[in-house]
């Protein structure tokens, strides 16, 4: 059975289909990719499936479980995490106390054990910090951990977030648009990290991408979207390669 | 000896504060009963843990959950009703009664903390300000025409239960919980909500909860704080507790600093000792307050007096100075 199955899931705003009739099947632990123009709507397909929008036709299950018409908060405890296109970090706090946040639902101490410093306080507190400086270590943060996030250079910013959702130890990760603006070799690097997080967290990801070179590199699936519907579907090299799509995005 | 050593190095912040706590306590004490403070002075030292509690627990809200709440006064009037009728009407010894006391009104203004925290649910910034602020002038009113709290009148007959030394406790007690709750998962959950609501929600936190707990929290010290203030003057009217008296405390929380805890406590004790320091410029009390609230504002935002502040503490702690870089 497939990690993820999204089944004609759409959704309108108004008039306007902003995604219809999408369908998708993601196995565990593959590399998905969602490329296609800009409005065609990827990020709403990520939107519906983070609980933002409620979809208004269709289904989608992770695991087999029906998740639609659930709350983001909901979604993200069992088990979908994702990345904004828009880098949404908690800028105000410190590098470690993002990734901390994303551990939250993964302590049990209650308000009462942090109001009166039970020895259950320490103890999680103990355990949470270790565990947010491992995660930090992989995304070679460490040494940036006590500053403010938003003291960060952009690159980095981009793998907090990574990190950040990691932490919340989703089964899916959806990253939107995890190489916008940054340069080659910082598309590089990120792509080594990307790999890396599927294979040492054993993770599914499907990602939003407008870089190629990113997208050929790693993606082993393709769907590309156009005018919120579904145009192509398949492995990556042969979709790219379709005459549809090329003619999609560069036009006649 | 040791173990002792090795206590005192893990648990440095809370062995500090501690030890500062009960110092201050011990010179404070020291100076009423010497009468180096005067009565004036003396006097003073109940009102600044009241508006400590008050500033505090604004912080909460303010400062670390982000929105802004103009009703404080409000909460503040209930428990201080709740608590000093309970008093008036309960006859038992002072040393259990007045504690009860200020639980009691603590926990009625929490219950008003559930009542305003839930449209604070779906209304953020300027809607959540003016639902504050119409719950704040809407108690005072129902307080003025009620019977049994004395109405316009006030109300008359409380002991003057209130001293330094049960004051400095709740004030202690105050910044200990709001302190260590900010310092824990649920503070960061409460932080994380004013960062980024969205991501906030994207991580699974429960926005929800984590709202109203802030609400009720603050609540509850501002009704403990109320029940304190009561007794220390003896009398309460409805009038004290008007739209005024919440921007008052706003002002104490926006110039300790919005998320400052130490930031609060000391502005907190400087806006209660300056009106009467500066008596004879009584009439230019609130041109005072809104120069140092524009002074305030204009130097947390100005790059150039951002770059000293950073130069500064880079010098007095030069390690962390050198992270930084």
């Amino acid at each position: 059975m497939s990690l993820l199955q999204v089944k004609n899931l759409g959704i309108n705003f108004g008039g306007l289909k902003a995604v219809d009739d999408f369908s998708v099947n993601i196995e565990k632990g593959t590399l998905y990719g969602l490329i296609g123009p800009n409005g065609a709507g990827k990020t709403t397909v990520f939107n519906l499936l983070t609980g933002v929008y409620k979809p208004s036709t269709g289904t989608f299950r992770l695991d087999g479980e029906l998740l639609n018409g659930k709350k983001p908060m909901e979604i993200n405890r069992m088990g979908i995490a994702r990345t904004f296109q828009n880098i949404r970090l908690f800028s105000n706090m410190s590098v470690i106390d993002n990734v901390k946040v994303g551990l939250h639902n993964h302590q049990t101490y209650s308000v009462f054990d942090g109001v009166f410093r039970t020895p259950k306080y320490y103890r999680e507190e103990k355990s949470m910090n270790d565990e947010a400086v491992e995660l930090l270590k992989v995304f070679d943060l460490e040494n940036e951990k006590n500053n403010l996030a938003f003291n960060l250079p952009y690159g980095k910013q981009r793998k907090l977030e990574i990190a950040r959702a990691l932490a919340t130890k989703p089964k899916l990760l959806l990253l939107d648009e995890p190489a916008a603006g940054m340069n080659p070799n910082e598309t590089e690097e990120l792509m080594s990290t990307i790999r890396f997080v599927r294979d040492n967290f054993d993770m599914t990801i499907l990602l939003i991408e407008h870089d190629m070179r990113l997208v050929g590199g790693i993606c082993e699936e393709v769907t590309v979207l156009n005018f919120g519907t579904e145009l192509a579907k398949g492995k990556t090299s042969e979709v790219l390669n379709d005459p549809r799509v090329i003619t999609a995005y560069l036009g006649e | 000896m040791e173990k002792f050593k090795s206590f005192l190095i893990r648990k440095k912040k809370p062995v500090i504060f501690s030890v500062l706590g009960i110092a201050v306590f011990i010179i404070c004490n020291a100076l009423i009963s010497s009468g180096t403070l005067g009565r004036q002075g003396a006097g003073l030292l109940v009102p600044i843990c009241i508006n400590i509690m008050l500033a505090v627990s604004l912080n909460l809200i303010v400062g670390f959950l982000g929105e802004l709440s103009l009703g404080h006064a409000g909460f503040m009037s209930v428990g201080a009703y709740a608590g000093c009728l309970f008093t008036i009407h309960f006859d038992l010894p002072v040393y259990i009664e007045f504690p009860l006391a200020l639980i009691i009104g603590g926990l009625v203004a929490a219950i008003f903390g559930v009542i305003i925290g839930l449209p604070a649910l779906r209304l953020n910034g300027d809607y959540l300000a003016i639902v504050t602020l119409a719950f704040g002038e809407i108690i005072r009113s129902i307080i003025n025409s009620l019977e049994f709290t004395g109405g316009a009148g006030g109300l008359k007959g409380i002991n003057k239960f209130s001293n330094f030394s049960v004051a400095y406790i709740a004030a202690m007690l105050t910044i200990i919980v709001i302190v260590n709750l900010v310092h824990s998962r649920h503070g960061r959950a409460i932080t994380a909500i004013r960062d980024n609501i969205i991501s906030a929600e994207a991580m699974g936190i429960n926005v929800v909860f984590y709202k109203l707990i802030s609400f009720v929290m603050a609540a509850f010290f501002a009704g403990a704080a109320g029940v304190l203030y009561g007794h220390h003057l003896a009398i309460l009217k409805p009038g004290t507790f008007d739209f005024n008296k919440s921007i008052e405390i706003l002002v104490i929380v926006v110039l300790g600093g919005m998320g400052n805890i130490t930031g609060s406590i000391i502005a907190a004790i400087i806006i209660t000792i300056l009106p009467e320091v500066l008596r004879d410029l009584s009439d230019y009390r609130m041109l005072i307050y809104s120069i140092a609230l524009i002074v305030m504002m204009l130097s947390s935002s100005s790059p150039k007096l951002a770059e000293l502040r950073s130069k500064i503490k880079g010098r007095l702690r030069p390690s962390t100075g050198k992270e930084v870089a």
